[in-house]
């Protein structure tokens, strides 16, 4: 038999790295997209898992704690039939006396195919991938990107799109609210949506916005929820660390949910249809409430996790994919 | 480019899909048992489409029909190229206990039939399966599979391609493509 | 040795001579300088033929950090001064930064002795304002000018009370001392390990804003005002500070700037791979504030650069970015990226020059950047043709944290001679 192309054809993957949203194409993004709605399925079968990554090996290496992430860069692994290694590792290097560089040469001798990493510091990973044969798929890195809860993120707006009266993500707009200075989900959905044509808005305390946010992320920037929330089709939602309250960037919990925590009547603001998501873990009653965080029709929150998985899998199976030719 | 010919016109196609209908209507769909028709994806999808329409005219009934696409099973992770299209397994029946009329357009190695076999018992454990082809490039097998019915058994080399093509409102039509080295994957 | 350099541009930038002239080197001095063939030489001198090189005066670098003592892994005073020689530096002034910190004069009389030792630079050093770099307490300025301190500073951190900064301008004036200031609101600068701007933000990096060194030079100008001590800023980056420093010599204060090659050269789009070897501090600014460097050493107000050369082992820079050290080694890029001004219009070749040489010389009250006759025969003699690709693998000294790796230059020191002595040749 042969592969009879299908009607549209999508230029090839030839990235080796997936480190951010930043710089990838529309059409990379297309792909991945695709490659994960075509996984789904496989999350539904009896039997949860294709022979694709046989003999691959993909470890996990994490140097914060998160339980979820990891889960589900294990469950896509193992859904994909590839060996799944995880190691927690301790990003305090220089106490331990071992260097990050260290910590790669020892994974170097394992021979690994991909490396998936979770780091505190901004652009761990692009160094780890200045220094590693392996695939490295960053995880999330301090505050500067976390690619693949960008690209769950897509795939779950995509699946609202009927209802939110969409054909594509192309017009789309959605409202990033709460801390963007310190949220790497912020900075990797900002990227990609714009890249995919919606139009993106950061609403804020002006503590937590970035400096020069329009210009940088290219988005727009409100103060106000009322403003920013303002026939908003999907309104994302973002955790908020109880750290910043002790730091100056905020005067206290309550004074934040009063002024940016998304309740009922915030929630109004937005387009009738709009849909409500967050990365998870929820602080209830401090960025989201209850009754919204729960809520049948507008919380999606379940649906981003389900699809986490199958972006996962994309990605591990996109990245695994012939070496020939590819760019870094 | 590669130079291409069309070895099979859509209406030449079509005849054979009927020819090949009216086989699998007396040999099999006749007989007792639960037929599921499963087309591997995608030009197998397409000849299936057209096997199942022609069969519902020939019989008065139409058989459940699902699509498998093969990527995941594949066993050429390595140099299969960065760019395989990956299409949805469409199997929403249970295939336990069923009979099973795998199709496909072209066969030659044997290879996609052995993923699709190993895609189809992740789903279930059919009674059966007999497959069936519209073109059997003969000659090339590498795994110990014969189709049961080939609309059309053709020789072929190792430096051509044979395919599927949609066009549009004629219909299908099958294309041999001469490349100037030995195509490595089929 | 005795020679006779023959044929060459001789530029001294503090006489204003640009010319094609000979020069008579006799017992470490300078003899004579002349019209070419025109002077009379002695038996026994050795002729060194400097056609098509330019010959100045030996550079001055008036910042730089030679690690040792407390942290020659990093680099040593003799590893130090080869860079310097090789990079046509004969004299340099550096940071008191070292573990101990020179806050006393017993380092002072350590670090003149490992100098003479090494022999190939000469090497001033700079006393800490405060003892330990603690901002507290301020040192002994007179004993430590005695035994050998050109100037003062806490250069790697700022003089943040403002109270202390005032004491140290104020008692600087018993010694006419130089205070020179690493200008940056540590507050405002918090964990930044770069400068803060649209590249921050989308790297996700903690950004230092510009009015960190701003509002810093600002407040320290105040007090020059109110003091009247002699006041330095050291490694300028920032439009605002530019600001400041130019209405400041307007209002006639004795208040001076520097500039680091790497601030006029560029910008912060060289950490956008979080390359570490572009992290420094101050961090490398936008191209406005880039602009505003280039504008004030074309109007006169920045005077002097300086290479803030600061060498870190492999270590200390292959991690995470926010975790690097800071700082780039420079003595070896000084020349041929300060030509660039030239090439660009910014400067000519007497103030280029003048901003290596006899300015920095000034300002530290040294014997040091002029061609004078009877003086000490410290020159540079470079091929302001030559082009070249810098290789941080055939640097000089312990380290090769420079940031203008694989930069493609002009302008090569061929020779180096401190006190008549040949410490450098290009091979």
């Amino acid at each position: 038999m042969t592969y009879t192309g299908a009607a549209v054809e999508l230029p090839p993957w030839r990235r080796k790295h997936l480190l951010g949203m930043e710089g990838l194409n529309r059409e990379e993004i297309r792909l991945l997209l695709d490659t994960a709605a075509s996984l789904r399925e496989v999350n539904r079968r009896d039997i949860k898992k294709v022979p694709t990554l046989r003999g691959k090996t993909v470890i996990n290496l994490f140097f914060e704690n998160s339980t979820r992430t990891r889960t589900s860069f294990e469950l896509a692994g193992k859904r994909m039939s590839a060996d799944v290694i995880n190691i927690s590792a301790s990003a305090s290097s220089v106490t331990k006396g071992e260097t990050l560089l260290d910590t790669v040469a020892n994974l170097q001798a394992m021979n690994p195919d991909v490396v998936v990493i979770r780091h505190p510091e901004s652009g761990a990973q692009a160094f780890v991938a200045r220094h590693i044969d392996a695939s490295v798929v960053n995880a999330g890195d301090g505050r500067h990107e976390h690619p693949t809860q960008a690209l769950l993120d897509l795939l779950t707006i995509e699946d609202h799109l009927p209802q939110l009266g969409y054909g594509s993500l192309e017009g789309i707009t959605v409202a990033i609210c709460g801390d963007v200075l310190h949220s790497r989900v912020a900075r990797s959905n900002a990227f990609a949506l714009r890249t995919m044509g919606a139009h993106v808005r950061l609403v804020g305390p002006p503590t937590l916005m970035p400096a020069y946010a329009e210009e940088a992320l290219g988005a727009r920037v409100y103060h106000s929820m009322a403003a920013g929330l303002a026939g908003a089709d999907v309104v994302m939602v973002l955790r908020l660390q109880r750290e910043r309250m002790s730091s100056a960037y905020l005067p206290s919990v309550r004074e934040y949910f009063t002024f940016w925590g998304l309740d009922q009547a915030r929630l109004a603001c937005a387009a009738p249809h709009a849909i409500v998501m967050h990365p998870g873990p929820i602080n209830r009653g401090v960025e989201i409430a209850s009754d919204i965080a729960d809520h049948p029709q507008r919380s999606v929150i379940l649906n981003q996790v389900s699809n986490g998985l199958a972006v996962r899998m994309a990605v591990l199976y996109r990245l695994c994919l012939g070496g020939q030719g590819k760019v870094t | 480019m590669p130079e291409r010919e069309a070895i099979l016109l859509p209406d030449q196609v079509q005849h054979l899909i009927t020819t090949l209908a009216q086989q699998v209507y007396h040999d099999m769909v006749r007989s007792e048992g639960e037929w599921v028709i499963v087309g591997i994806r995608s030009g197998g999808a397409v000849v299936a489409r057209l096997l199942r329409a022609e069969l519902a005219r020939l019989q008065g009934r139409s058989w459940p029909i699902g699509f498998l696409d093969i990527t995941f099973y594949r066993d050429d992770l390595d140099t299969v190229g960065p760019n395989p299209v990956v299409e949805a397994t469409d199997l929403s029946m249970d295939i336990d206990d069923k009979k099973i009329i795998l199709i496909d357009d072209v066969l030659y190695t044997g290879r996609t039939i052995r993923a699709a076999l190993n895609a189809l018992f992740d789903f279930g454990r059919p009674e059966s399966v007999d497959l069936v082809v519209l073109v059997d490039r003969g000659g090339h097998r590498q795994l110990p599979i014969q189709p049961h019915y080939a609309g059309l058994t053709i020789d072929t080399s190792r430096w051509e391609r044979i395919k599927l093509v949609e066009r549009g409102e004629e219909g299908v039509a099958v294309v041999r493509y001469r490349h100037s080295n030995p195509v490595v994957r089929a | 040795m005795n020679l006779h350099i023959a044929g060459g541009r001789v530029i001294d930038p503090a006489t204003g001579l640009d010319a094609t002239a000979d020069i008579l080197i006799m017992d470490g001095l300078i003899r004579a300088i002349g019209q070419p063939n025109r002077l009379d030489i002695p038996q026994g001198v050795e002729r060194m033929d400097a056609d098509g090189l330019i010959v100045a005066p030996g550079l001055v670098d008036m910042h730089v950090h030679l690690r040792e003592p407390g942290y020659e892994y990093k680099e040593t005073i003799a590893g130090g001064s080869q860079a310097a020689a090789a990079g046509g530096v004969t004299a340099m002034a550096a940071m008191p930064n070292t573990r101990p910190v020179v806050d006393d004069v017993s380092i002072v009389g350590y670090i003149l002795q490992q100098a003479q030792r090494a022999g190939l630079a000469r090497v001033y050093p700079i006393g800490a304002i405060t003892q330990g770099l603690q901002g507290e307490q301020i040192t002994e300025m007179g004993l430590l000018q005695q035994a050998g301190c050109v100037a003062f500073s806490d250069d790697g951190r700022a003089v943040m009370n403002s109270a202390v900064m005032r004491r140290a301008l104020d008692y600087s004036r018993a010694f006419d001392a130089l205070i020179i200031q690493h200008a940056e609101d540590s507050h405002l600068a918090g964990h930044g390990c770069m400068h803060e701007g649209v590249i921050s933000s989308r790297l996700g990096l903690p950004g230092i804003p510009a009015v960190a060194e701003e509002s810093l030079v600002e407040r320290d100008i105040r007090l020059v005002q109110l003091t009247g001590g002699r006041y330095h800023v050291a490694h300028i980056s920032t439009s605002g500070a530019v600001a400041a420093v130019a209405q400041a010599q307007q209002q006639g204060l004795p208040v001076s700037c520097e500039v680091a090659p790497h601030h006029f050269a560029l910008t912060d789009v060289a950490v956008a791979e979080y390359d570490t070897r572009a992290k420094m501090s101050p961090p490398l600014r936008s191209e406005p504030h880039r602009q505003a460097t280039l504008e004030g050493l074309a109007r006169g107000i920045i005077t002097v650069i300086a290479t803030d050369h600061a060498p870190h082992d492999a270590d200390s820079k292959d991690i995470e970015f926010c975790q690097a050290a800071n700082g780039v080694v420079g003595l070896e890029t000084l020349l041929p990226v300060a030509l660039e001004l030239i090439r660009d219009g910014v400067l000519d070749w007497r103030r280029c020059l003048a901003a290596m040489t006899c300015n920095p010389a000034r300002l530290l009250g040294i014997q040091s950047g002029v061609l004078a006759v009877g003086g000490a025969a410290d020159l540079v003699l470079f091929d302001p043709q030559e082009r070249w690709v810098v290789d941080a693998d055939k640097l000089h000294g312990t380290s090769r944290n420079t940031c203008f790796h694989g930069r493609q230059v002009q302008g090569r020191v061929k020779m180096t001679l401190l006190a008549g002595r040949l410490v450098y040749r290009d091979s």
